[in-house]
């Protein structure tokens, strides 16, 4: 078992690394928001960014698909440089979904039409086969039945759980979620998780921040520690909740649990 | 069922007040106490006066002759009479697209299209129209009757897409049969802009205005946010630049100035055009306030979610951003077109006649001298009309948009 984030990624050189992030630099004017992160995601991994509000969690896999543009450093998506080339940034970004702890559906739009809009328009899939897709996606997340209804009408975990399934639509190979759970009233919380938990088990790469420690336990192959602008530690989940290095990360742990 | 009597099914129990709803409403909204009572009867004392001399006026004072006599110049200004069946054709016309557009549209025969189709009837039932003209009000009701009809047989498969053909062959028809074609001696030689007249100039001014200054507008708008400095920069200097001048201004501007702007050779621009595209612009930089001020109200994460998904910033625009901008600034942009509308009588002052133009001929006119009130308040109903009419579209419109909204 791995003890340390260098042990393990010598572990899995030989897989693929779908997302490589290299000494990234982040500024919001005078303020650094990230500081020479370094990442490497394999396919298929699931990994957990947690730490105290402000820490960069949320702008660093904001980098990963260009919603904020990092200064220095270099990411890479899937094989393509993230750089201020249009086509680049497009593609990258039909190829990962997001999820957004406020789910930003779109209020004008039925929930089916939420969910074609975007294979229909950047895939140019046939409307009635967009429509067979997304009732798909919506059995997988539960909800078929409010297909023809507006976000407006939806309880917000149910809003959450569209929201991916929208993400979904596009089959991206990598999903980042920010926060999905935090905007949501304690009861609806399980049922996001459960169809992330669930999507997890189907293989696809996903890169997390929440506060959900219970999750990350559960579903986590490595738990990413962030704390003003860097990333402090990685690690297995036994090795954050029973062993964690670094003295901020028990601060955090012991505030948290 | 042995307490029938004291169920609230048996009304004789109840108050006065409840049994029958008008005296409570009365009660409650007008007699309240003394105070409001006389207030009540104060109000209704001085409305019955007025209502009276008013009443009195409309009935035994005016001279309502002034107005058949002059009705065609109010309708249509110079527009020669020998040509007038070319603008109920276009009517016609105008009642067979509303009722195809209709039927692809919105489906179904429901409230509003009574509303609509009720229309050249309530027409009919105006005073001054000759039985001509009723004839020519009913043969637009059932043009009407019959588009919508017609359109539910039609193999058609995209029906928005369809309605906007219609729509736009429509515009291009009207103007040929408003214009004619060229040739004095043909069956519609032409009839020059400068005497189109009276309402008809007015509606078609509003009309022509709205519909080129909104995408104009549009653009603007996109443009004042765009991230390039070079258009942004355009955008601004000329929407504060129009925003800055009065309309009438720029009317004059237009009269004058537009043919120096155009390249040496350029046929001489008509009048009214002129006066069109001073109207235009004018009202494209309000426009792109207004809906400026829609993207404004449009959170990040509706922006950033549509870039998530992997739309085009076009994409994003066009499906995401402006469907939830235009609909958050429905009632500015109407109130706007409705204003608009009303300005086009500016053109009276640079010498063109719109229904506000010919009614200052008519009580100039020795022949009528004096009955400058009666035609103001024609006028005055005209203008009423169809900007109601404007205000109510609206209302429908957001109530039917705002099914489901947030």
């Amino acid at each position: 078992m791995a003890e340390n984030d260098t042990a393990e990624m010598a572990d899995n050189g030989t897989a693929e690394e779908i997302i490589i992030c290299q000494d990234v630099c982040k500024w919001f004017g005078d303020f650094q928001a990230l500081k020479d992160c370094n990442l490497r995601v394999q396919a298929q991994e699931v990994v957990v960014i947690i730490g105290p509000s402000g820490s960069g969690k949320s702008t660093f896999i904001r980098c990963i698909n260009r919603l904020e543009e990092h200064q220095a450093g270099d990411i890479i998506v899937d094989g393509i440089p993230l750089t201020r080339d249009v086509r680049n940034i497009e593609q990258i970004r039909s190829e990962t979904g997001m999820v957004f702890q406020q789910f930003n559906l779109f209020p004008h739009l039925t929930v089916l039409e939420n969910i074609t809009l975007a294979p229909i328009h950047v895939r140019k899939m046939r409307k009635d086969e967009a429509r067979d897709t997304a009732m798909g996606l919506l059995n997988r997340v539960g909800i078929p039945e409010q297909a023809d209804k507006y976000p407006g009408q939806l309880s917000g975990g149910q809003q959450q759980r569209v929201a991916i399934a929208r993400s979904l639509a596009m089959s991206p190979k990598i999903m980042l979620f920010d926060e999905p759970t935090s905007a949501l009233d304690p009861e609806m919380i399980k049922e996001v998780l459960d169809v992330m938990q669930e999507l997890a088990e189907t293989g696809m790469t996903m890169l997390v921040v929440t506060h959900e420690m219970g999750f990350a336990r559960e579903v986590a192959h490595r738990i990413v520690f962030m704390d003003g602008g860097e990333i402090m530690e990685v690690g297995t989940p036994e090795h954050f909740f029973t062993n964690a290095q670094h003295e901020r990360t028990k601060l955090f742990l012991s505030q948290i649990l | 069922m042995t307490t029938a009597a004291g169920t609230p099914s048996d009304r004789s129990v109840l108050p006065i007040t409840e049994r029958y709803p008008l005296v409570g409403w009365l009660r409650r909204n007008l007699f309240s106490d003394v105070f409001n009572s006389l207030l009540t009867l104060a109000a209704l004392a001085f409305i019955i006066v007025i209502a009276r001399i008013f009443l009195r006026w409309v009935f035994f004072t005016a001279e309502w002759g002034v107005i058949p006599a002059n009705f065609n110049l109010l309708m249509r200004g110079q527009y020669p009479a020998a040509e007038a069946w070319r603008l109920w054709l276009v009517i016609y016309l105008l009642g067979a697209v509303v009722g195809i557009c209709w039927k692809l549209i919105v489906g179904q025969f429901s409230g509003a299209a009574r509303v609509l189709i009720a229309i050249p009837f309530v027409l009919m039932l105006i005073p001054f129209f000759s039985m001509g003209s009723r004839l020519n009000l009913l043969i637009t009701a059932v043009a009407s009757g019959a588009g919508f009809f017609i359109a539910g047989y039609l193999p058609i498969q995209r029906r928005g897409r369809a309605a906007a053909y219609f729509l736009i062959a429509y515009l291009v028809v009207m103007l040929v049969l408003l214009r004619g074609l060229p040739g004095e001696e043909g069956p519609m030689p032409p009839v020059q802009p400068i005497l189109w007249g009276g309402l008809l100039l007015s509606l078609l001014l509003a009309f022509f205005g709205i519909t080129l200054s909104f995408p104009l507008g549009v653009l603007l708008a996109l443009g004042r946010q765009s991230k390039l400095p070079a258009v942004r920069i355009m955008s601004v200097i000329y929407i504060e630049f129009i925003r800055g001048v009065p309309l009438i201004s720029l009317l004059f501007m237009g009269q004058v100035m537009l043919q120096l702007f155009l390249p040496d050779g350029f046929p001489l621009v008509d009048r009214v055009l002129r006066a069109l595209v001073a109207i235009t612009l004018f009202s494209a930089a309000y426009t792109a306030e207004n809906v400026r001020g829609g993207l404004q109200s449009i959170p990040r994460g509706q922006y950033e979610a549509a870039q998530a998904v992997g739309l085009s910033a076009y994409q994003s625009t066009i499906h995401i951003i402006m469907p939830q901008a235009l609909r958050a600034v429905i009632p500015v942009l109407v109130g706007q077109f409705i204003s608009l509308f009303k300005d086009t009588t500016l053109v009276a002052l640079v010498g063109i006649f719109d229904l506000l133009g010919i009614a200052r001929t008519i009580i100039s006119n020795p022949d009528w001298l004096g009955t400058q009130q009666e035609v103001f308040i024609v006028v005055a109903v005209l203008f009423w009309i169809f900007s109601y009419t404007m205000s109510y579209a609206s209302r429908r419109l957001e109530r039917r948009l705002g099914v489901g909204e947030r």
